[in-house]
């Protein structure tokens, strides 16, 4: 029996969990429309690769991984594309974004779908197959998997973690999946523990999930791997959190949690990792709860770009309904629309209501009761860091840890105040990166404008040389003639000149007769007159 | 005694010329208070301050010829970041040195572009492309928006674009609550 670690802090909001979990997943019928966005993953927007009505298959890839912090996206569906431009996305700003619109045909025609064989493959080739399959974390983060499976430095990652912690109030897609799918789930945990040469595997299930906990301990008992029930705190599903849980270490501040030899991935990311390499689907949905104020809970494994109103529909909405969250109401935000498509990072959508949600509570002076401090489950000191983002002293902030913020919310839901704090710490992140941004575009700017006035100053001076050789060359041409051929040829071709005007001599009248001469003498004397009349009429008219 | 002396007069000797390579191998070429003073400045080189760019008003702040507020780019919070380094009191913004203006780039008309290739040899850091009798182009990622393009344009093609918010700079607001009695 692994002996389990505690975080600090953490809260236990109420759950909400039943609500889901009565009915089976449930496959969204086809919508009318899918809107795919080009940018669902962190990291590099994808590239789209077709053109507005070009016909599609499903699982074609639309849009093509740039860079390596990047990953492709697919059509989920057959059809056709009837647009590529600016549409609404998930996104708190609600700001547009490249999104490719595609109209089903209905015919649901895939792709050749070959699995690979995994174990005989070149780990780099593989990686770049997951980036292609358009991987990325399914747990809300939406980091590019292929990114993650690369050991790097290390020759291995040791510990390989998932996390099934889903400690979020009203979420309940990935105790679906474990409950329905574990046997896959697993399969992709071999494909990510080949890749990391990790020699253990540790899966981690809040203790409120008995039937997840059960369908993964049945799927794993092959397999050396651990299925271990945490104690139900909000947030163990965090990943430093849960890696603490598990195995007693702390990822370092600012780091990462592989330098301490773990890497940890969502339990939906190793099943589509699994239906990727297994069955060469790529990622074209996900398990989505549909909850909050509707009639019929339930989850529903949905295409992605399947529109939110669609999928709100299925779960009859209640008339009180005003809004819905996207992910959890603790770390979920509102959408601006329900015309946004579900995207990879949709793990839940909650019907909001006055009833489920209050409105937030007028914010009263902090009265420094540490509650938060207490609640934080990364040992920060949230009091200060407001004060600090308040203020707007971005770099005490930063000194007192800002970055490390998970953004989870605990601090907010015990503070007597009702403080909107992580809005505070959201707001103060935001315009460090800005600051950020505009430090790198301004020394960009002056690296090349320091670039054009050394251009400046060598073309002068190169100027300067050439007129300087040219000068020093007409003083001593003999010395240049040999150097400069070309040179030497005009020069030649002046003196040709030159001997030619001296000694016009015609060749043709040593033979003629006197009386001819004397002619000729005639003409060259009238023509002499002329010449000069000529000239002493310069302005004559032509 | 004379062996005392002679030790005393070999190593005022030996650590002179320490010193003398140490001057010579590590030189300060440049103030590092003008270097300072330039990570503060944006980097527009717009010359609205009344120098040839931000290094030479740095220059000349550091030499206490200029004053810390004729940089209408850096705006006010750029006032405060200098008085900060400069140990002086923060003022308001010079007008006659312009107002500051939200983020922009030129665009060009490429339809009117005649190719003259004045606004090239205006562009401070070198992002218009183009050659004679050849459409010019900004290259909106190396634009600082100093606007000193414009001027040059015998034909007037050369707008300011105010850059618009997208997603990739969008900033969470400042928590407030909205009062219904305003």
């Amino acid at each position: 029996m692994r002996t389990l670690h505690t975080f600090h802090g953490g809260v236990h909001p109420v759950e909400h969990k039943q609500e889901s979990t009565a009915l089976p997943i449930a496959q969204m019928p086809l919508p009318s429309q899918l809107t795919v966005p080009l940018h669902q993953h962190l990291g590099q927007r994808a590239k789209p690769l077709l053109q507005v009505g070009d016909k599609v298959l499903k699982g074609q890839m639309i849009g093509q991984a740039d860079g390596d912090i990047s990953c492709a996206v697919h059509a989920p569906t057959s059809g056709t594309i009837s647009a590529i431009d600016q549409a609404p996305v998930p996104h708190p700003s609600g700001l547009p974004d490249l999104c490719i619109t595609i109209i089903p045909d209905g015919a649901e025609q895939w792709i050749a779908r070959t699995p690979l064989n995994y174990q005989a493959m070149n780990p780099i080739a593989l990686r770049q197959h997951l980036r292609d399959f358009g991987l990325a974390g399914l747990g809300g983060a939406v980091f590019p998997t292929h990114a993650k499976l690369n050991p790097g430095k290390l020759a291995n990652v040791p510990t390989l973690i998932l996390n099934g912690a889903e400690c979020e109030p009203w979420i309940t897609c990935d105790d679906l999946l474990m409950r329905e799918r574990a046997v896959e789930i697993v399969a992709g945990a071999k494909i990510m523990q080949h890749l990391l040469g990790a020699t253990e595997v540790l899966i981690g299930i809040e203790d409120n999930k008995p039937q997840a906990l059960e369908a993964m301990r049945a799927a794993c008992a092959e397999t050396s791997f651990e299925v271990i029930a945490v104690p139900t705190l909000y947030p163990s599903g965090g990943a430093k959190q849960l890696t603490k849980i598990l195995t007693g270490q702390e990822a370092p501040s600012g780091g990462r949690s592989t330098d301490i030899g773990v890497q940890i991935f969502n339990v939906a990311t190793a099943y589509s990792v699994a239906r990727a390499v297994l069955h060469g689907e790529p990622l074209i949905s996900r398990i989505v709860t549909v909850t909050g104020n509707v009639e019929q809970p339930r989850n529903y494994e949905v295409l992605l770009g399947t529109p939110v109103r669609e999928l709100n529909a299925l779960a009859k909405p209640r008339s009180d309904t005003q809004g819905t969250i996207m992910g959890g109401p603790m770390m979920g935000f509102t959408l601006p629309s329900a015309d946004v498509p579900v995207v990879k990072a949709t793990n839940c959508l909650i019907a909001k209501s006055t009833q489920l949600f209050p409105p937030p509570q007028l914010a009263l002076p902090c009265i420094r009761c540490t509650l938060c401090a207490q609640a934080c489950p990364v040992n920060l000191q949230p009091q200060d860091l407001y004060w600090f983002s308040r203020g707007r002293e971005f770099g005490k902030a930063q000194e007192y840890n800002l970055f490390d913020c998970i953004e989870c919310g605990c601090c907010d839901y015990v503070c007597p105040s009702h403080i909107p704090l992580v809005q505070y710490y959201r707001y103060a992140k935001s315009e460090i990166w800005a600051r950020e941004r505009e430090k790198n575009q301004a020394d960009l700017a002056r690296e090349r404008h320091e670039f054009r006035l050394a251009r400046i100053e060598r073309e002068k001076k190169e100027r300067a040389d050439k007129l300087a050789a040219k000068t020093q060359g007409s003083k001593t041409p003999s010395a240049n003639a040999e150097v400069d051929p070309k040179k030497a040829a005009i020069q030649a071709a002046i003196e040709r000149a030159k001997l030619k005007r001296a000694g016009v001599t015609p060749q043709n009248v040593e033979n003629l007769a006197t009386d001819t001469l004397k002619e000729i003498e005639e003409i060259e004397a009238r023509r002499a007159q002329l010449k000069r009349s000529m000239e002493q009429q310069p302005d004559a008219p032509d | 005694m004379s062996s005392a002396l002679l030790i005393m007069i070999g190593l005022a000797l030996f650590l002179g010329l320490v010193l003398g390579y140490a001057a010579i191998k590590f030189k300060v070429t440049e103030s590092p208070l003008v270097q300072k003073i330039d990570a503060i400045l944006p980097q527009t080189q717009c010359g609205q301050c009344g120098f040839p760019g931000c290094k030479p008003y740095a220059t000349a702040i550091a030499a206490g010829e200029a004053d810390i507020n004729q940089c209408p780019p850096g705006g006010e919070e750029g006032i405060r970041k200098l008085a900060e380094l400069l140990g002086v009191d923060p003022k308001p913004l010079n007008a006659e040195h312009g107002e500051p203006k939200p983020k922009s780039v030129a665009v060009i008309d490429e339809t009117l572009c005649i190719g003259c290739t004045l606004c090239i040899q205006a562009c401070p850091v070198d992002a218009i492309l183009g050659a004679a009798k050849h459409m010019h182009t900004v290259i909106a990622k190396e634009c600082t928006g100093c606007e000193l393009c414009i001027p040059p344009c015998p034909v007037d093609c050369i707008s300011m674009q105010v850059l618009q918010e997208d997603l990739d700079t969008w900033k969470w607001k400042y928590p407030l609550y909205s009062i219904q009695a305003k």
